[in-house]
């Protein structure tokens, strides 16, 4: 049965154009899909369980989507909720979603999908030999599991259909791919499996696979043979290079995509632009494999303390790296008298804007800079002590001398107090897959009636 | 000197997932596909990001005048050492390459 997804933005607080949103609600959707997160911005959203965008920009964005969701009459899904998928962010997604239902008078039926694991259950399964390391992937014990702040698994279709099945008005999925939330609805009616896949994957980040990318909203349309897509602002086209780079986008390799239960093959697709506007593409295969869900898992490692001086003098910023590893140095060898820290315990690292800050050891054009940036990031096992080095470096990252000889320079900072907490450091820890032989086993469903 | 920048339409560059960066050179036209990969050597790519040859991937994409390369992050997203949290910033060395 041929199936329509709106799908709004590549992200909820991406913004989207009211005018195209209200078009595809108007062109009677199956289904509202948004994408809620990703690891994109790093592992401290998953580490600490937080959402890191704005709450206010959720719960507006999010009133719009669910004022769409009851004027179509069909379901609204998020998939990757508050960021990371995390079950603190489940949560904080479904107490928005209650105070916009009791604001706008909505009697909703929500159901709430849980990606987190248990690190008992993934030490059991690495025991059983059900955890399978991808590449490349951090070593892991029983120990590094246990010390993980969160373990997601990303659910793919089964899951997200499970949800549907509960005939919910409004699913807050945690962690899943960012496919599976498009892709389930067209599987679930017995649409074309390597289409459903294929346009899902097209469609996920939004207007992205399109000439105009911050236009937000696309509709994709799936039947038994393909998939058409269709971007609903004004001006926006989707032509065959659009929506076949596409595939280009965060993966690493464009043909071969990899889910739950299988992989998606678009080696043979063919894309056809059906008018000025829609591109139309055939031939996507779907291989099915083991059922096996990625996990992602950040570990808390250390707290981190910045300081920020600028070397203006021309001299120094010649010579930025000589004086930042001499002062490395320096500052190494204070912190073994004074706080009796071994080197090992501790990070000093100096990233040099103007000079290497971005790619470091790999940089190979040399400039003159006329000033330098010097960002000194310190992790340490507690913030106290990330803290009390940061005050131990302060005046030598003000005053260091490049040679004895020369009068004591001082440097530029931007604020006072220079020393800037940056709380806890969280680092990403698997990069493994989990067989499953239910493929609810590992997720959790909860449905509440909320009523206003 | 001309580098790839002077012939391909855009190099771009991004985290494939938490442990992978991929490459994007976008040719713009078929002329300059044929140009840039035969001009773009594997190995020297792989010297370029430090990388042993046998890690990187390379995908010569005609229908698209594509080339793309990707290889596992020498140091995973996010960790203490990272520089660019989503290795937007890789793409400029391929983008100045001398060719």
């Amino acid at each position: 049965m041929p199936t329509r997804i709106l799908i709004p933005s590549g992200v909820l607080c991406l913004g989207f154009d009211r005018a195209a949103l209200a078009r595809g609600v108007a062109a009677k959707p199956d289904l509202i899909a948004i994408d809620g997160g990703s690891t994109d911005s790093g592992p401290w959203s998953l580490g600490a369980g937080q959402s890191k965008y704005a709450r206010s920009v959720t719960k507006s964005e999010w009133r719009e989507l669910m004022l769409a969701r009851a004027q179509a009459g069909v379901p609204l899904v998020i998939g990757t909720a508050g960021t990371c998928g995390a079950d603190t962010c489940v949560d904080w997604m479904f107490d928005i979603t209650c105070e916009l239902a009791t604001e706008l008078g909505q009697s909703l039926r929500i159901a709430r999908l849980y990606s987190n694991q248990p690190s008992p259950r993934i030490t059991d399964a690495l025991a059983q030999g059900r955890l399978r390391p991808l590449t490349p992937a951090p070593d892991i014990n029983a120990e590094a599991l246990g010390q993980m702040t969160n373990i997601v698994a990303l659910a793919g279709a089964e899951q997200i259909q499970a949800a549907l099945n509960t005939g919910a008005d409004i699913i807050i999925a945690g962690r899943t791919t960012d496919t599976a939330i498009i892709a389930a609805l067209p599987l679930m009616r017995g649409d074309h499996a390597g289409a459903a896949w294929h346009g899902a994957k097209i469609a996920e980040c939004g207007a992205l696979c399109s000439t105009n990318p911050t236009s937000g909203v696309i509709m994709v349309d799936f039947d038994a043979d393909g998939f058409t897509v269709e971007p609903l602002a004004d001006g926006a086209t989707c032509t065959p290079h659009s929506v076949s780079a596409h595939m280009l986008y965060e993966n690493s390799d464009p043909f071969i995509l990899y889910e739950p239960g299988g992989h998606l093959d678009v080696t043979e697709t063919k894309y056809t632009a059906l008018d000025a506007r829609r591109t139309r593409a055939t031939g996507s295969k779907w291989v099915p494999g083991p059922y096996t869900v990625k996990l992602e898992g950040a570990r808390a490692a250390g707290f981190q303390t910045t300081l920020l001086a600028v070397l203006r003098d021309a001299h120094y910023a010649a010579n930025a790296q000589a004086w930042a590893d001499k002062l490395h140095s320096f500052l190494d060898a204070l912190i073994a008298k004074r706080m009796a820290l071994p080197t090992n315990s501790y990070t000093l690292d100096f990233r040099l804007i103007g000079v290497n800050a971005t790619l470091g050891a790999m940089e190979n054009r040399i400039g003159s800079p006329t000033e330098v940036g010097v960002l000194l990031i310190i992790t340490a096992q507690t913030q106290a002590l990330a803290s009390e080095i940061g005050k131990l470096a302060n005046p030598h990252l003000l005053h260091y001398p490049l040679t004895e000889s020369e009068e004591l320079p001082t440097f530029a900072f931007p604020y006072s107090p220079a020393q800037s907490d940056r709380g806890a450091l969280y680092e990403f820890a698997l990069n493994h897959v989990l067989e499953l032989d239910d493929p609810m086993s590992a997720f959790r469903l909860d449905v509440t009636e909320v009523t206003p | 000197m001309t580098q790839v920048r002077d012939i391909a339409l855009k190099v771009r560059s991004k985290n494939a997932g938490p442990f992978w960066v991929t490459i994007d050179v976008f040719c713009g036209s078929s002329d300059a596909y044929t140009t840039l990969t035969t001009a773009l050597k594997t190995d020297a790519i792989a010297a370029l990001y430090h990388q042993p040859t046998q890690l990187l991937k390379r995908f010569d994409i005609p229908d698209l005048n594509v080339i793309k390369f990707s290889f596992p992050r020498p140091v995973i997203q996010g960790h203490r050492l990272d520089r660019d949290m989503h290795g937007a910033g890789w793409s400029t060395l391929l983008a100045e390459l001398d060719i």
